[in-house]
Formats: C-alpha cells, sequence, structure tokens
C-alpha cells in the first residue's frame, strides 16, 4: 500500500523480500544497508534469533531520490524462511507494493524454492493480492556455489509471469542493486498506472 | 494494489497533526505517533530528539500484526491497546482501525491517564481516517503526482549521483 504525503512531499513504499530459509533475503538487504550512504538510509533492523536466523523480519527504510518534488522512500522487508514461521512471514506481507522472490540456485534446495513460492502465492491471496498483478522480481541467488542448477531451467521452473530474473551474488553483492532496481521501477510505474 | 493507498492532502495532515498535539499535551506524554498499520509512519509530534521514528514505527505495527495473531489463536479478533512499561518509559498503543496510535510517556504521566486520553480521541481520528480513505479511493489520479511520470524520471532516481 503506497503512502503519499503531500504534506511532507513523501511517497513511501513497501517491498519484501521472500524465499526459503538461508536463501540470502537478510544478505542482500545487508549490502544494501552497508553499500548506502548514512543519509539516504534508516536503521537495519533485525529481528533475529541467537543463530542469526530471522525471527520476525528485517527492516530499513531506504531513500531513492526525489521525483517531481516528491521523496521517494522504500521500506524493504525481509521474511524468516523457515517453514515454521508462517505466522509471522504472512503478517509482513500486509500492504505490500513489490516482492523479491530469493531463490538459492543449488540444486539441493529447488524443492524448497518452490515450497516457498507456492507458499508465498497462497500468502498473497490471503490479502487478495495475486502475483501475476503485483511488481515482482525473480533473483537467482548464490550463482558462485559449485552445485548450481543452470539459470535457464530455475527460470523456467520458478518463472511464473515472465518476470525480471536477476542473477545474483548477494554476499558479495553481485546482482543485488538490479534486483532492488527491478521491482522499486515496477512499483513506481504501477503508481504512474493508478 | 495501489487502489488500497492512501492520499494524505495538507489539510488532514495539518488536522491530524493538531489532534496529536492536543493528546499529547491532554496526557502528559513525551511523543505521540500515527502509524499505518503496514508500518508507515503517518505524522508525528512531541520531544523527538533523535529517535528514529520510522523504525518505531514499523516496529510497532510487527508488534500489532504479531499480538493480532496471538489474538486469534484464542479466538478474539485482535486486542484494541497494548501496553509495554519500562523502567523510565513507556508506550502504549491503540489500534484504530486501519491506524495505530502510539504514546510515548515517562513518569510524568500515567497509563491511566495515556489509556484514557487516548480512547477520547480514537473516534475522532478513525472518523477522520475513514473520510480519507474515502478521499483516496475516490479523488480523481490525475492530480497525484507520479501520473504521467517518465521512464527517464524513474530512471534518474537509480543513477549515480
Amino acid at each position: 500500500m503506497t503512502f503519499i504525503n503531500y504534506a511532507s512531499r513523501e511517497i513511501n513504499c513497501k517491498i519484501v523480500y521472500y524465499g526459503p530459509g538461508l536463501c540470502g533475503k537478510t544478505t542482500n538487504l545487508q549490502y544494501i544497508y552497508d553499500s548506502t550512504a548514512p543519509q539516504a538510509k534508516g536503521k537495519l533492523i533485525s529481528l533475529a534469533t541467537e543463530a542469526d536466523r530471522t525471527l520476525f523480519f528485517d527492516f530499513m527504510p531506504l531513500e531513492l531520490g526525489t521525483v517531481r518534488g516528491f521523496k521517494t522512500r522504500f521500506h524493504l522487508y525481509t521474511v524468516p524462511g523457515q517453514v515454521f514461521y508462517e505466522a509471522s512471514r504472512k503478517l509482513i506481507l500486509k500492504g505490500v507494493d513489490g516482492v523479491v522472490f530469493v531463490a538459492d540456485s543449488q540444486e539441493e534446495r529447488m524443492d524448497a524454492n518452490i515450497e516457498s513460492l507456492y507458499n508465498l502465492e497462497e500468502n498473497l491471496r490471503a490479502y487478495g493480492y495475486e502475483l501475476m498483478k503485483l511488481p515482482y522480481v525473480l533473483q537467482l541467488n548464490k550463482r558462485d556455489l559449485p552445485n548450481v542448477i543452470n539459470s535457464q531451467d530455475l527460470t523456467s521452473e520458478l518463472g511464473r509471469k515472465g518476470e525480471p530474473v536477476v542473477e545474483a551474488v548477494a554476499s558479495t553483492g553481485a546482482g543485488v542493486f538490479d534486483t532492488l532496481k527491478a521491482v522499486a521501477k515496477q512499483v513506481l510505474t504501477e503508481l504512474r498506472k493508478s | 494494489m495501489t487502489n488500497s493507498s492512501i492520499v494524505l492532502r495538507e489539510s488532514r495532515y495539518h488536522a491530524i497533526k493538531a489532534m496529536l498535539a492536543r493528546l499529547r499535551l491532554d496526557s502528559s506524554a513525551r511523543i505521540v505517533v500515527l502509524v499505518d498499520k503496514d508500518g508507515q509512519q503517518i505524522a508525528v509530534h512531541g520531544e523527538l530528539g533523535d529517535l528514529d521514528t520510522t523504525s518505531l514505527a514499523s516496529l510497532a505495527a510487527g508488534n500489532v500484526a504479531a499480538t493480532g495473531g496471538m489474538a486469534k489463536l484464542i479466538g478474539e479478533n485482535e486486542f484494541p491497546t497494548l501496553s509495554h512499561e519500562g523502567e523510565k518509559e513507556s508506550i502504549h498503543i491503540s489500534v484504530i482501525g486501519r491506524v495505530l496510535l502510539l504514546v510515548v510517556f515517562d513518569d510524568r504521566s500515567t497509563l491511566g491517564l495515556v489509556k484514557l486520553r487516548s480512547k477520547q480521541i480514537s473516534h475522532e481520528l478513525a472518523k477522520t481516517f475513514t473520510e480519507i480513505e474515502e478521499e483516496s479511493a475516490t479523488a480523481p489520479n490525475n492530480g497525484l503526482p507520479f501520473t504521467g511520470i517518465t521512464d527517464e524520471e524513474i530512471d534518474s532516481l537509480f543513477s549515480p549521483a
């Protein structure tokens, strides 16, 4: 749900990074946080367990710049990937403007990717959203690992609607900003249409 | 998606700010924040200092969403108020339709007073937000800032300064 404030001349949008456990959602946010100028970002809030697994969500506000006199601010969230955090995962999707699905490219994580993607579609439907109509990017993460499925096969298995597909190695930052840009652009284009 | 967007016009914003200022005064609170249930800060009033109200808003919404989830598990629809009492500073949150009213207070006030004053102002806030939602849903979009935005303008946001 986009929030347009005429008094403070701000537009706020919510983007959620979704995907199976340990696919690199938090790593994406961490990289964006580390590479962004201090004046463009707020704090990175990470609600994690002692073992660094996301318990509820990670959150960071990111200011992209000004368009037509309005500050555009993206609120970036991750969901907890582990299956048993279903309840909190669903809550984060409320009011979402755009989704990034972070897929783990490793062969043995294919089933987890598929399960998480179904789970995303189901949870979106619970709020009356359709993945097909939502700004959406598929990120193929961990491309640097030896046992990865080739991009074409991953895309044909996980692709839903001809969405932008970005290959990434979130730990080094490769593809991280391309992903963010691809989803942010769709969100802003959607605003133009609305 | 964007059908449920909130468009806050200046006059409404100032009216909301005035309500928050009144609540702050009446309840002897430090800070009053109005937050959308999705975690976006709508308006704030009070002794902000270096308080990160954006994070506060996001966490408050997460908090309300989580306790709302617990409420459903035990057969309640939601918990309309939440209180967190600290040693010096405390927080009281009221759920008012799609917005959350968050009051930060210290020993200059009491939970009872904050609860009472929050409740008193909640009807007024609820009414205002129903009107804002109606305006957002019915207002013609050709006045919105992003209508007619060009690809170049969008791209410019991503080019290095």
